[in-house]
């Protein structure tokens, strides 16, 4: 490759370095990065290209020097693009942009975009008959370097966008036809050379030579493949542990020495540290619930019951355990009934606390959601509550019965007292 | 976090639990935090008045299944995360000793874990029960006992779990007996997960004890045979839920 073309044309290295850019380019993204490293229209360093293309191919020996060296990167791409030029020019590149998902629509119609110039250019170029015989298989070859030098990229995108695994096939069947291309233009040049009676000798000299390299470097190739891919699965297993260790480190470490601060004070270390084995056990067995979607509402029947029992727990100080079998998302009738097991976890947690833990059990079968709160308490009667206190009959009762469902309050024999939640769930709306 | 009173309903002193019976039970302690290890022997270890005598310990795989081979105890407390595989691995190879028909080794598996893949695990690799390590050393020794004995020992977060994973699919069963859970047992574990002691189920449902532990054996008995692999599937999407 031409170093010498980029020696005296080197890109100046001030504080800003210059990036091929991975995003909206047409072919190796070097017109894109340019133009966003020099504050210029992309569409301006693209003409300057295509113009010294015409220039006897010097713009074509400079893009892909440019290609060769200069790194790919994330940015260089130039936001300020005017929306004129968008229009015109380069709509399936605009689009593009848009639909992350695919990225090659643009890419193909700039690559035959290419090939039509490339084809006037040399149509009309005058090299002389020696030179202009070179021509085709030089635009082949270039062609299939191209080609493979794309795909480099995408693969170096792949491994911090984590696109592209998707078509390996296609991965593969893009190199077979780039080295198939360079190998076709390199075999050109030789029978050019030679006469076409040696063509046969020739594509079997170069066949052979591919056969050669791939048998020496194969192994090699796979091998270091292979070590890539587990490096990067490494990689991905120390970033979680990282993440679990800097969770691990905030919250826990927090808490403890909320606890060291408060160790005179039991019912508060208890519920901080009820607090934080919650928090940290939403953390590890359920990757999304990461502690961060605290404050979004519940929206499903299982995450509305911890909801609640983790927050009487933390404002009662009395350790409520739960179980949950099955799920449905929350609606009209079932939210009173949160309301009313809410209700009843409270008066658990104050009257029954003592004996233990507050048991929460919440089931959906078919149609129907059964929530059970139970404690060990001392027990409790209804008919010797006085009528003032409204706690136990209007919002748990009546509030069930309000909404069409049924409340059950008895006395579990050996001890404490057992509020039976039962409710239809509404009709389906969808 | 679900058992501080009662893994399987221990709330309440039973009359076959506790060593007050001048009953004996020989236990191994497989955990690799010393400090739990010291704790359980000193919570349970104190043979005159618990009736446990711990033969041994191991912090591994393969410590475990050396001291389980030459100790022979009749109850394994198993840790579920271990180095070297996890408590898995080592019922996987103490299977021969747990098929022992003149002394089996049994095992009850004693974790921190809340997730339904770990508890679902050891349960389909032959442990008898599955206990967090909230409960305490009374409801242990009798969760010990009830195991030595042969019964199952579920808690209520795994007994949610087995409603869960019996109740949440749609496929046909490969085999009925196997893949379905009676209307009784469901009764049973309902009452379980509701935190219910085996005596309180028995007044419950009008049955005795006995008959509830015979469900519950029955329960766990389907929950390592079912050969369904709609319960590992499950187990997994759990985790992703």
């Amino acid at each position: 490759m031409p170093e010498a073309a980029t020696a005296p044309l080197a890109p100046p290295r001030p504080p800003r370095k210059l990036y091929r850019s991975s995003d909206g380019r047409w072919l190796g993204g070097v017109a894109r990065g340019l133009a966003g490293h020099l504050g210029l229209p992309v569409i301006w360093v693209r003409l300057v290209f295509a113009g010294l293309f015409m220039a006897d191919g010097l713009g074509a020996l400079l893009y892909a020097a440019f290609w060769f060296f200069v790194p790919l990167g994330v940015g260089g791409v130039d936001d300020r693009r005017p929306p004129s030029l968008v229009g015109t020019e380069t709509s399936p590149d605009g689009r593009r942009r848009l639909v992350a998902r695919k990225p090659d629509r643009g890419q193909i119609v700039a690559l035959l975009l290419m090939v039509v110039v490339a084809m006037v250019f040399v149509g009309n170029v005058n090299l002389g008959d020696g030179a202009k015989a070179y021509l085709w298989p030089a635009v082949l070859v270039g062609a299939g370097v191209a080609l493979v030098w794309r795909q480099a990229d995408n693969a170096r995108r792949a491994r911090w966008a984590e696109v592209g695994r998707r078509r390996r096939t296609l991965t593969l069947l893009r190199s077979a036809a780039g080295v198939l291309l360079v190998t076709a233009g390199v075999s050109a040049i030789f029978v050019l050379q030679g006469s076409a009676a040696h063509l046969g000798s020739v594509l079997q000299a170069a066949l052979a030579v591919l056969v050669g390299i791939t048998l020496l470097a194969g192994p090699y190739l796979i091998r270091m493949t292979q070590d890539l891919s587990e490096e990067r699965l490494m990689r991905i297993r120390a970033q979680e542990r990282a993440e679990v260790a800097a969770h691990v480190h905030d919250s826990v470490l927090h808490t403890l020495t909320l606890i060291q601060r408060n160790a005179e004070n039991a019912g508060e270390v208890r519920r901080l540290a009820r607090a934080q084995e919650r928090d940290l056990r939403a953390w590890l067995y359920k990757p999304e619930g990461n502690g961060k979607e605290e404050d979004e509402e519940p929206d499903t029947l299982a995450e509305a019951v911890r909801r609640h029992a983790a927050e009487v727990e933390d404002k009662h100080g009395v350790p409520i355990e739960v179980v949950v079998v099955g799920d449905c998302p929350l609606d009209e009738r079932i939210g009173p009934q949160m309301q009313a097991a809410r209700e009843a976890m409270v008066n658990a947690a104050k009257y029954g606390g003592d004996g233990g833990p507050v048991q929460v059990y919440a089931e959906v079968e078919g149609r129907t959601v059964f929530v059970s709160v139970r404690d060990r308490g001392p027990g409790f009667d209804l008919d010797a509550i006085p009528a003032d206190r409204m706690g136990v009959r209007q919002s748990i009762i009546g509030r069930m019965e309000r909404n069409g469902g049924t409340a059950r309050l008895r006395a579990v024999p050996d001890g404490g007292t057992e509020v039976e939640l039962e409710m239809e769930r509404a009709e389906k709306t969808s | 976090m679900s058992d501080a009173n009662g893994a399987t309903g221990a709330a309440g002193p039973e009359p076959e639990g506790g060593g007050a019976a001048g009953r004996r039970v020989r236990v191994v302690l497989v955990d690799d935090h010393r400090m739990f290890r010291t704790g359980v022997q000193a919570e349970i270890g104190q043979t005159e008045t618990t009736g446990v005598e711990v033969v041994g310990e191991a912090a591994d795989v393969d410590q475990a299944v050396s001291v389980i081979t030459a100790t022979r105890p009749e109850v394994v407390l198993l840790d579920v995360h271990l180095p070297g595989g996890g408590g898995v691995e080592v019922l996987r190879r103490c299977a021969p000793l747990m098929a022992d028909i003149e002394q089996p080794v049994r095992f009850l598996a004693l974790s921190v874990s809340d997730a339904a893949e770990d508890v679902i695990g050891v349960i389909r690799g032959g442990a008898r029960g599955y206990v967090t390590k909230t409960i305490t050393g009374s409801d242990l020794i009798a969760s010990v006992f009830r195991v030595q004995e042969g019964d199952a020992v579920f808690s209520p977060r795994l007994a949610g779990f087995v409603l869960d994973a019996f109740a949440s699919t749609d496929a046909p069963p490969v085999d009925e007996d196997l893949d379905r859970l009676t209307q009784r047992e469901r009764e049973v574990l309902r009452l379980i997960a509701r935190g219910y002691a085996y005596k309180e189920i028995a007044k419950q449902l009008y049955i005795s004890v006995k008959t509830v532990e015979s469900h519950v054996s029955a329960v766990l008995r389907k929950l390592q045979l079912s050969n369904r692999h709609e319960l590992t599937r499950w187990a997994t999407a759990r985790r992703l839920v």
